[in-house]
């Protein structure tokens, strides 16, 4: 019989996904429809990540909600955030709360313009989120899907922009992938984008809502775009904002890999170039060179060094993927969420390289990760911070990457993806190697 | 009422002293819309029992519940560790639907199978509150079939603020007071209810009161040992610490068992003192109100000069404090003053009416004082009472930041021992650090190109 109980979870509840993807379409704000804890606890969740002010609003539901429904609560609570934010777009997620109850938002919320026609009021999205849908990354997913479901108008168009659908990556990640667009002299709308609303500067006044964010009338033009690129090869169709788009908007879609390594960042440039007309820039093409150049430089310090990664299912394919290319080992992959074909892909990938079958978790928990590493053993850890305690058990370095980094500063601004951010990469797990045989070396060897 | 535009439902949960004069609303539910920076009941009980390292908490629910709250506070314990791991039913839609009761039993069964945990607590969350599941009784099932007490804590998310889930884990202990007995009743003897030992501080009170002749059978809850709960009905006296989170146990207690109970605090210098005074001064003992002076007089010459130096750098600068409960914003309005720093706003998540009534008191001219208070407010009179130092717990912090203003966390997630004589010290420094750090004034001072 299957486990009953889950331990010390890698994977965290839908709405936590979808406050986030909102968290990146300027002047919005966030409500959980449901009670306060939830909203509570993600927000801190969010902030101890992105040292940020995050506000996530909550319905407040009462016992009275629960058994009556959370119609007035809903429509108190737009009235509330209206005045007390002044936001463009209201998102509102539910919850399991909310859900189980059978509450029903789009009719709460068509109520609700009903009751205030003729009177200016926000933009209003609705998203089902309860938690057994997924976890944090279909969260993500689903709210971004909704969002151009809502909003995108008319239909592909050869000299559109290109739709950009990052996935759940860092700030510092969309600078970039904004700064490649931009080399590639090729409009674009990329959904969405916190890398402003969850990493900007002092303030000097107080801002209810962060400046930044993707401005939500160009969601509208998302269905006009050229085309859409989206990061995931395991995204649920449902869940797929550019699927949506090619389906309702004849938008062509590529699926790709999120650009981590050379084979996936390769992939990426090749498909900007199709998309854009331009040639890869030198720019580019010299950071390549440099990265296929420091592979060599790292090769021996890393080759056949086992890994143990764990985190959203793309993510964990992509560092897989990047991991085996330099010559290490995967001793244990875990994804944490609901991926469609998540372990046939890795099994593939493995083959391919004749490297040494891992064991593959998918929805897993962290208490099946130490198991697995004690059963496989490793060098090294790679995925987020709450790995922290199984690597400090074992004694095997932990290098900090993805979502969430709650035990340093500077999560929000690693650098994965493309050639740079896979240099960054390379280098931040040669050096943890490099540095756990020098620590275990009893001479200070000052030359490595 | 302030001059910055309040939701209007929220106008008579801020105050103005020397403006306004009503009573201040407060143990409301948080508002819909408002960004409450208030947690649920299940927080409210969670914060209360998890420092009992002997048993497992396992949350029925959805993942979510538990993934969030997995080791999020720095309390210690000094052997097993089972508080720091998250236990989960993770329901999903077929749980949900069908129930999951048997789910429940399961897991209940496999983890006293791994763990041998000397008791279960079982939480339940929202969702179960609606499906049904009768967790009493699957609890029932479970303490006959394993032998170890499994007992529910009804902390359903919405059926109440924190407060509630405060008086579910009071009512969840009492299930154990009285389930031992010791092997001698020792008559100098006290429980310590409401101390977490969050960064060690239980240990560091507990040792105190040890100093002072005084035995301490059971710290509630920090460090917590479900055998030493099961026999605190024999201690003759209970020293409760901060406002709400257990007063409802020592109630109980004293209704049932005839224990008496003072309410202490062990934050800042005066409190501490007080706190240890307190006790001595109940078993009118001449030999421990001897040692209990020589105690307080050591300790608090030790740091005194140390304190007078922060004060000379620190003095004329002011604060706003936002904490959960009110008592601890009290002793911090008190500690601030010892380091030179005025309060300019004070709230709770928590408060009672005669919290509040309290801090008006203690409180100067202009002061604001707030219930359930949001980002918007707080952030706004902060920066309209500029202050230099925000006190409040891990949702404030980027907020106080971001505007340029210092921030020290007094929340159950901090890492730094703050109560006692020696946790006054790591406070001061504290302030000291953020206060007078030079970062701030690059905030403050306009860019080059500006
Ligand atoms: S589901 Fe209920 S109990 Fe759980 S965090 Fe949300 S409000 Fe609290
Ligand atoms: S009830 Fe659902 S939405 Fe709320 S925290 Fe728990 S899992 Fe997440």
């Amino acid at each position: 019989m299957s486990k009953a109980v889950t331990q010390n979870s890698c994977s965290y509840c839908t709405p936590l996904g979808a406050s986030l993807a909102f968290k990146g379409i300027e002047n919005t704000i966030t409500m959980l429809h449901g009670s306060q804890g939830c909203a509570t606890y993600m927000r801190r969740f969010l902030i101890s990540h992105f040292r940020e002010p995050i506000d996530i609003a909550s319905s407040s539901f009462t016992e009275e909600t629960a058994i009556f429904g959370g119609g007035q609560n809903l429509h108190l609570g737009l009235d509330n955030l209206s005045s007390q934010y002044e936001p463009e777009l209201i998102a509102v997620a539910s919850t399991c709360l909310s859900e189980t109850i059978g509450d029903d938002l789009n009719m709460h919320i068509s109520e609700y313009k009903k009751k205030k026609a003729g009177q200016p009021i926000p933009e209003i999205i609705a998203v089902s989120t309860p938690s057994y849908k997924g976890s944090h990354i279909e969260g993500f997913y689903i709210a971004v899907t909704e969002l151009v479901k809502h909003f995108s108008e008319g239909k592909s168009s050869p000299t559109g922009p290109v739709n950009l659908f990052p996935g759940m990556v860092s700030c510092e990640d969309l600078r970039y992938l904004k700064s490649v667009l931009h080399a590639f002299n090729v409009p674009y709308i990329m959904v969405p984008d916190y890398s402003e609303t969850l990493e900007g500067g002092n303030w000097k006044n107080h801002h209810p809502i962060p400046p930044g964010g993707t401005p939500v009338r160009a969601l509208a033009r998302t269905g006009i775009a050229r085309g859409s690129i989206e990061f995931g090869q395991v995204i649920d169709k449902k869940q797929s904002a550019a699927t949506y788009l090619a389906e309702k908007r004849g938008v062509p879609a590529a699926m790709i890999p999120i650009p981590i390594g050379i084979h996936c960042s390769d992939i990426f440039f090749k498909t900007l170039e199709e998309i854009s007309g331009t040639s890869l820039p030198t720019e580019f093409r010299q950071t390549r060179g440099r990265l296929v150049d420091a592979y060599g430089d790292a090769h021996k310090y890393v080759f056949g060094k086992r890994a143990i990664i764990y985190g959203e299912d793309d993510f964990v394919l992509s560092i897989a993927s990047f991991l085996l290319e330099i010559g290490m080992q995967l001793a244990v992959c875990g994804g944490s969420g609901r991926g469609v074909g998540f372990k046939d892909k890795l099994v593939d990938l493995v083959q391919a390289n004749d490297g040494e079958m891992p064991i593959i978790y998918e929805g897993s928990d962290f208490k099946e990760v130490e198991l697995a590493a004690m059963q496989k053993g490793g060098d090294i850890f790679v995925g987020n911070s709450k790995g922290y305690k199984i690597s400090r058990s074992f004694d095997i370095p932990l290098v900090r990457i993805g979502f969430p980094i709650h035990d340093r500063v500077g999560g929000q601004r690693i650098h994965h993806l493309g050639y740079k951010g896979t240099l960054y990469l390379l280098d931040l797990i040669t050096n943890e190697i490099i540095r756990t045989k020098q620590s275990l070396s009893s001479v200070a060897y000052s030359y490595i | 009422m302030p001059a910055i535009d309040i939701l209007k439902a929220r106008q008579t949960q801020v105050y103005e002293k020397g403006r306004d004069h009503f009573t201040i609303e407060c143990n409301k539910k948080s508002l819909s819309g408002a960004v409450s920076q208030r947690a649920c009941v299940f927080c409210g009980s969670r914060v209360v029992l998890y420092p009992v390292a002997d048993a497992v908490h396992l949350v029925h629910g959805p993942i979510g519940c538990a993934a969030y709250t997995w080791d999020i506070r720095g309390s210690l314990s000094s052997g097993p560790e089972l508080h720091r791991l998250s236990f989960s039913t993770d329901l999903n839609e077929h749980d949900i639907i069908h129930g999951a009761e048997q789910k429940l039993e399961r897991s209940i069964r496999e983890l006293a199978a791994k763990y041998k945990p000397n008791a279960a607590f079982v939480y339940a969350t929202c969702i179960v509150g609606i499906i049904g599941d009768d967790v009493d009784a699957v609890c029932r099932k479970m303490t006959k079939e394993l032998d170890i007490p499994v007992i529910p804590v009804h902390s359903e998310g919405f059926k109440g603020t924190k407060r509630d889930g405060y008086k579910a884990a009071c009512e969840a202990l009492f299930k154990l007071v009285g389930t031992a007995e010791p092997e001698a009743i020792e008559p100098l003897s006290i429980n310590i209810m409401g101390e977490f030992n969050l960064a060690g501080e239980a240990w560091m009170i507990r040792k105190y009161y040890e100093k002072m002749g005084i035995n301490v059978v059971s710290v509630f809850t920090g460090d917590g040992r479900v055998n030493d709960i099961k026999k605190s009905h024999r201690a003759s006296l209970n020293v409760v610490q901060c406002s709400g989170s257990m007063l409802g146990l020592a109630k109980m207690m004293k209704e049932k068992y005839g224990t008496p109970f003072i309410r202490v605090s062990f934050f800042g210098i005066e409190d501490t003192s007080n706190a240890l005074y307190e006790v001595a001064k109940f078993f009118k003992n001449d030999k421990v109100y001897e040692k209990t002076q020589a105690l307080v007089k050591r300790e608090v010459g030790g740091i005194y000069p140390k304190l007078l130096e922060y004060r000379k750098e620190l003095q004329g600068k002011k604060a706003a404090v936002y904490v959960g409960g009110a008592f601890k914003a009290f002793s911090l309005i008190q500690a601030l003053r010892v380091i030179g720093i005025e309060v300019v706003l004070a709230g709770s998540q928590t408060g009672t009416p005669e919290d509040y009534d309290t801090l008006k008191r203690l409180c100067n001219e202009g002061t604001i004082i707030v219930d359930d208070s949001n980002p918007v407010e707080l952030s706004r009179f902060s920066l309209e009472k500029q202050a230099d130092l925000f006190i409040g717990g891990v949702k404030e912090r980027p907020m106080a930041m971001k505007l340029g203003i210092g921030f020290v966390d007094h929340n159950h997630e901090r890492k730094i021992a703050l109560a006692g004589y020696e946790g006054m010290i790591n406070f001061a420094r504290e302030v000291h650090a953020t206060v007078t750090s030079p970062v701030w004034s690059f905030y403050r001072k306009k860019a080059w190109y500006e």
